[in-house]
């Protein structure tokens, strides 16, 4: 077990530079997440973790020492590949045994450990088999009993779900997530899946054209996004964004009505407003209920107890999320609610957000 | 649309049985198994013609019959009685085996070199070897030869071998392949400790037996019945491949061609074994990636 911390690493291939200065302290046992738009540099952080590719500038440290100079096999650390990465031509055994060739260990010893890590990942009765003989989950247990043998002291993973099917994925993230809480190893993850993040992690990072947009736990980058881009991207569907001018009583918002709020603090803007509200957050609005907006539903799209509906204001088009069996009907006029503390507000310039607190 | 046609032309004729067989042939596949039918007689007839004057008596040889009139062993018996074939025989398979092994084993070092990893340079040397496959063999012998005499390696098995421990061909084959082996498999390795040796020949090269076979196949045979450079580089028949000293099998001033014919057709047996044995490996190979994750 370690913590690991990256100091302002910069990463750049020929004159491009993909990482703009990382800063980051994961600490000791913890479960982190990167996430964020393809491209945007997780895999590329990691690798730089692992030792497989050097740093332009920047330190790296693991369990502060530091690594920047070290070969992958001198971090101590282990990594799981989006494809797995297991040897067709050995048997599972041979395949998790695989990290322990280089270690002091006697035959023996192997052997047992071998059999440990198959035992927690449930997979003793597998290991005599091919790879080829194997489910796409299996082999993803194969790669990370792999990883696992060795005890690192930290463990990558890059995207190690994205090949399997949604049931499948659900139920590894749920055995990843019971393997971090026996093991207790620090764990560094990356996915573009945001619900994968929000259902693993301590806390997540979350990334944009190299940049750190924020970090925290699942639930402050849900509630409290930073700026716009962590707000879109956390929650699924997407916050509802309009735009819109500052005024004395509300925000005027573009094309629209007058909306009787406005952030609570202080902090000076260009006066230019983004609204955001979870569709979630969005209700339909009984007698009595301040209304927000009032429109046309489009589109219903029922999910069993409760349903998302699209919704033409006119001036924008909104999401809602909600409760109940039975929804209301497409082409309906709707009139929707939200409670004021579910309202964000950016400054449409800068992205940031203005902290209602 | 003619295939139908063709059904209802037969079926006119209505001459029963003959044609339902007939019926299930196009047009295409029986002019494709024509033309494959006459290339496969084109390539086997000089071997049946090698084995079938391999039996006969001197006086027949020059008679087409493919069955001789009096069929003998006498041919056989006098090569495998002849001190001088297993000579040669060992010879071919010395150079034969040392230079498959070495080739197979310095063209996947150089292709998995040229396909993983970056260094400055590396086109212009990947350009060097494939343009060194442009120049005909023929070409290149004068310079080895050169070579081999400024080196002192006239009549001696290095002297015969040195130009195939390598082969541009093997190299660029081996390059194309390695390039089907994922990175992450090669990372894995790192990652787990290896050094870039032991991930080339414990992960990488497992992963393309395949590939290995085809090309121990290829340099196997080709050494085995290479003439020219042998018989250039050597005078001592002491060191003839069996190639070589098989053309010089006379036992009077003419030449004996049911000798030869029969030290041609026993020559073939290491090639047939040899094909058989990595066949296998190429079969199981593709089975193996086939299904690879
Ligand atoms: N070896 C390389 N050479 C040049 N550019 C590279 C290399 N590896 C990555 N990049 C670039 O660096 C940027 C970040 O890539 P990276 O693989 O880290 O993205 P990612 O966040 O992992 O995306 P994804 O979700 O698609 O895996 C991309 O623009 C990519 O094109
Ligand atoms: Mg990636």
């Amino acid at each position: 077990m370690a913590s690991v911390e990256l100091k302002n690493l910069t990463k750049s291939f020929g004159k491009t530079e993909v990482l703009h200065g990382i800063d980051l302290v994961v600490k000791n046992g913890e479960f982190i997440v990167f996430v964020g738009p393809s491209g945007c540099g997780k895999s590329t952080t990691l690798r730089l973790l692992a030792g497989l590719e050097e740093a332009t500038s920047g330190d790296i440290l693991i369990g502060d020492q530091l690594v920047n100079n070290l070969e992958p096999k001198e971090r101590n650390i282990a990594m799981v590949f989006q494809n797995y990465a297991i040897y067709p031509h050995m048997s599972v055994r041979k395949n998790i045994g695989f990290g322990l060739r280089t270690s002091k260990l006697s035959k023996a010893d192997r052997e047992k450990r071998i059999d440990e890590v198959a035992e927690i990942l449930s997979m003793t009765e597998l290991l005599e088999r091919r790879p080829v003989q194997l489910s796409g989950g299996q082999r993803q247990r194969v790669a990370i009993g792999r990883a696992m043998v060795r005890d690192p002291s930290v463990f990558l993973f890059d995207e190690p779900l994205s090949n399997l099917d949604a049931q499948l994925r659900t139920q590894m993230r749920l055995e990843i997530k019971k393997l971090h809480q026996d093991v207790g190893t620090t764990i560094i993850f990356v996915t573009h899946d945001q619900v994968e993040a929000m259902t693993l992690a301590d806390r997540i990072v979350i990334m944009k054209d190299g940049h750190i947009q924020q970090v925290g736990t699942p639930s402050e980058v849900y509630q409290h996004p930073k700026n716009i881009f962590v707000a879109q991207f956390i929650g699924a569907p997407s916050m509802n964004m309009l735009t819109g001018k500052q005024v004395k009583t509300g925000v005027q918002l573009d094309g629209g009505p007058l909306l009787k709020v406005l952030p609570t603090n202080k902090t000076q803007n260009s006066g230019n407003i983004t609204i955001g509200i979870r569709p979630n957050a969005l209700t339909l609005a009984k007698d009595g209920d301040d209304v927000l907006f009032e429109g046309k539903i489009t589109i219903v799209e029922p999910l069993g107890a409760e349903a998302l509906i699209y919704v033409d204001l006119g001036y924008a088009n909104v999401i809602a999320h909600v409760p109940g069996y039975t929804p209301p009907k497409t082409g309906e006029m709707v009139k929707l609610t939200a409670p004021q503390q579910e309202i964000h507000f950016f400054d449409t310039e800068s992205g940031l957000t203005l902290r209602q607190d | 649309m003619s295939q139908t046609k063709f059904k209802a032309s037969q079926a006119s004729l209505g001459r029963g049985s003959t044609y339902a067989y007939k019926n299930s042939l196009k047009p295409a596949s029986v002019i494709r198994w024509t033309l494959l039918f006459m290339g496969g007689i084109l390539m086997i007839m000089p071997i049946i013609y090698l084995l079938s004057t391999s039996f006969k008596w001197p006086h027949e040889i020059y008679n087409l019959q493919i069955i001789p009139d009096e069929p003998t062993l006498d041919n056989y018996a006098y090569v495998l009685e002849d001190g001088r074939f297993f000579t040669w025989f060992g010879n071919s398979a010395i150079v034969a085996i040392c230079t498959t092994v070495s080739s197979v084993i310095f063209d996947s070092l150089v292709g998995y070199t040229l396909c993983k990893f970056e260094f400055k340079g590396k086109t212009f040397v990947f350009i060097a070897i494939l343009s060194t496959l442009m120049i005909p063999t023929e070409m290149l012998i004068i310079p080895w030869y050169t070579m081999a005499v400024d080196f002192g390696w006239i009549n001696s098995y290095w002297g015969i071998m040195f130009p195939g421990m390598m082969t541009a061909f093997g190299t660029f084959l081996m390059k194309q392949f390695f390039e089907s082996v994922p990175d992450e498999f090669l990372e894995a390795a790192r990652i787990d400790g290896l050094n870039e040796f032991q991930i080339w020949w414990s992960v990488a090269m497992p992963l393309v037996t395949p590939a290995l076979s085809a090309l121990a196949i290829f340099i196997f045979l080709g050494n085995w019945t290479a003439f020219i450079w042998p018989l250039i580089v050597t005078n001592d028949p002491v060191l003839y491949t069996l190639p070589v000293g098989l053309t010089t099998f006379s036992v009077e001033q003419s030449v004996e061609w049911e000798l030869i014919m029969t030290g041609a057709a026993l020559a073939t047996i290491p090639t047939l074994i040899v094909f058989l044995v990595f066949q296998r490996y190429i079969i199981r190979g593709v089975v193996m990636t086939g299904l690879k994750g």
